[in-house]
Order: structure tokens, then sequence, then C-alpha cells
């Protein structure tokens, strides 16, 4: 009963539509960001690499390299401030978490792509 | 100035606000609560409205639990009405689970009447009167956030504990109130300031920004704060 009231809670927060992607696609994270007045859209482009929690808690994370060095970034899947995500590729991977990519440098980064998937462009 | 509420405590998660932030928040069920007396100053020498919430099964309630809800007939509702003293308003509802009193005048509030979450949609700030989770017997650094002992440099079976409680042969006792472990929760706390971040009538649930006192299904009393 509690847990179902909560859910109700978070309905409101929650958004309607959430962006289909996998782990280990390559994706566009579009953020806006506020600058003063002005509303600016960035975006971070990566690999997810790991997706957790639930409801208005639910989280992904995205790893690129920036300069030689790696640069993860979390992002609540409900925020207002996600303004969208693109899936640019699709990589081929057998776990939930890929934390082993942390590990690895150069070009063992690279996974192997999945081809002929129809890429939802959102 | 609202009278107050009793609830229970539902859970926590979070919402995201208007500019997209996340705001951690407390689900409270509150209300609806029934009035259940109304304390005067000629009666009772202090003014408060007694509230109670959470309905009780009639089965589970003592006679004199039934009998403060609801008109009962009882030797003592026959003296009096044998004396000519007035019968007793009730509030004539089920036997309530939590029952407390808010202090101050009643500002027409009327045995019998039924409170709800309504009273806080105006409400930016409350105070939130819980019992904290109960930890049993709980060593000094749980209870007091000692820092303990090192782990080295030859001390020996006493990480955990709190050192020195005093002096020698002068004083020569433990000065009182010296922080030791023992029964560490289950004690009444009051959150005060808390933002109030939502109302929702249809469900009767208050959110509230940050945490609140108690484990969930803990019974809460919930009033505007007087604190600014």
């Amino acid at each position: 009963m509690s847990q179902q009231i909560l859910n109700l809670v978070e309905q409101k927060s929650l958004k309607g539509e959430v962006p289909t992607f996998n782990i280990g696609d390559t994706v566009d994270v579009h953020t806006r960001i506020l600058e003063g007045e002005k509303e600016r859209i960035q975006i971070f482009n990566g690999v997810v690499i790991a997706r957790a929690g639930s409801g208005t808690r639910e989280t992904f994370t995205v790893r690129r390299i920036v300069a030689g060095e790696g640069v993860e970034r979390k992002f609540p899947l409900h925020s207002p401030k996600i303004a969208k995500i693109e899936v640019k590729r699709s990589g081929i991977v057998r776990r939930a978490k890929l934390y082993f990519l942390r590990d690895r440098v150069g070009k063992a980064v690279r996974l192997r792509e999945r081809r002929g998937d129809v890429v939802e462009k959102s | 100035m609202a009278i107050g509420l009793l609830g229970r405590k539902v859970g926590m998660t979070q919402l995201f606000d208007d500019s997209g932030n996340v705001v951690p928040v407390t689900v409270i069920e509150a209300g609806p609560c029934h009035v259940l007396q109304v304390r005067t100053k000629d009666r009772d020498g202090y003014e408060a409205v007694q509230v109670g919430f959470g309905d009780m099964p009639r089965r589970l309630a003592a006679r004199s639990v039934r009998g403060h809800v609801a008109k009962l007939d009882s030797k003592r509702s026959k003296a009096r009405a044998k004396s000519g003293g007035e019968p007793l308003s009730k509030a004539g509802c089920e036997p309530q689970r939590f029952i407390r009193e808010f202090r101050g005048a009643a500002d027409g509030v009327e045995v019998g009447q039924t409170l709800d979450v309504t009273q806080f949609a105006e409400v930016k700030r409350v105070d939130i009167v819980g019992t904290t989770k109960g930890r049993g017997t709980a060593g000094v650094m749980v209870r007091h956030n000692f820092h303990g002992q090192r782990a080295t440099h030859g001390v020996k079976k006493v990480h955990r504990h709190a050192g020195s409680i005093g002096q020698s042969q002068f004083p020569g006792h433990v000065p009182k109130g010296r922080r030791m472990a023992g029964r560490y929760g289950n004690e009444r706390s009051t959150m005060r300031n808390i933002m109030v971040v939502g109302v929702d009538a249809e469900k009767n649930l208050l959110l509230v920004r940050g945490a609140v006192p108690g484990p969930r299904g803990g019974y809460v009393m919930i009033k505007e704060t007087n604190k600014l």
C-alpha cells in the first residue's frame, strides 16, 4: 500500500515518454543549461555504461574520453533538464553494467556495433 | 492559524521542482482527523484540541476508548444525567489509533468535526513531531558521534570505546551527564520549519521536503510552524 502511494506521488515527476536506449549505445544527451536568463542546450556524447534505480530515481551513466581522460556523467533519466537523448550507434554488449570499459584504453574501448537494427531516432 | 493534523509516514522519494532540480520528499498520509474533545480553560485549566487519527476495529478497543469517541451508556453517564449535568458531546466516530492534543484555542473547531490536509494548502512551512527509530543499546560512537580510538598504536580491544570519563581522586566521581553508551532512539523528536512541497487533498497526502523522524508507518503530528 505504501509503495503504491509513493508510486502515485512520483507519477507527476515522471516523463510520459522515456526515450528508448540500451546499455552500450552511443548517445547524445541534450541537457538544458540556464545561463542567467538564457537557456542553452549542451550536448554530452558518450557510451551508456549503466542504468540504475527505478521511478524518479532512475539514472543512467554516460562515459566518454575527453583529452585522453575518461569522463563519466550520471543523469537522472526523468529530469526535465534533459531535453533529448539521441541514439547515435548501438553496441553489442552482453552485460548490464559496462564498468570493464573503465580499465580499457585506446582502441579497446570500442564496442562491436549492432548492424541492421533500426536505430530509433528520437 | 490552522489547528494541526495527525498522520502516518508513508516513505520517501524524490521529485523534480519547476526548475528541474531534484527535491527529496517525505510523503505523509495526513488525516482526515476527528476532533474528539475540546479542552477549555474553565473545565480543564488549559486550551487545546484533541484529535484522533486512524480507525481501530471496535473489537480491539477497550470500552473506555469506545466511550471516548461515541455515546456509550455507563454508570458514570447515568449518574451525570441524574445530577443534571449536560451530556458530554462525543465525536461519534470509530475508535482512534493515534490521539494527540494540539495546544491553543479551539478557533471555532467543534467536537465531531473532521480536519484534513486542505488546511495546509496555503502553509509554506510546518513543524513535524515524530518518534525516532529505536536503536536499542547503542555504543558511544553511534549514540553521541564519538570518534572512538585508533586502530593501531597499541590500542587493544577498545577501538570503539569512549576513552576517559573523568579525573582521579579529585573529584573522585564521574560528572553527571557524562555521555556514555545506552538506549538510543525511540524518543519524541521535533523537526522544525520543514518546507511543504505539496498537498493532495484527494488522497490526503502531504509532501514535505527532507526527512521526518520515525520509521515508515510511524505516526506523526504536523502543525504550522511558528518559527520564522
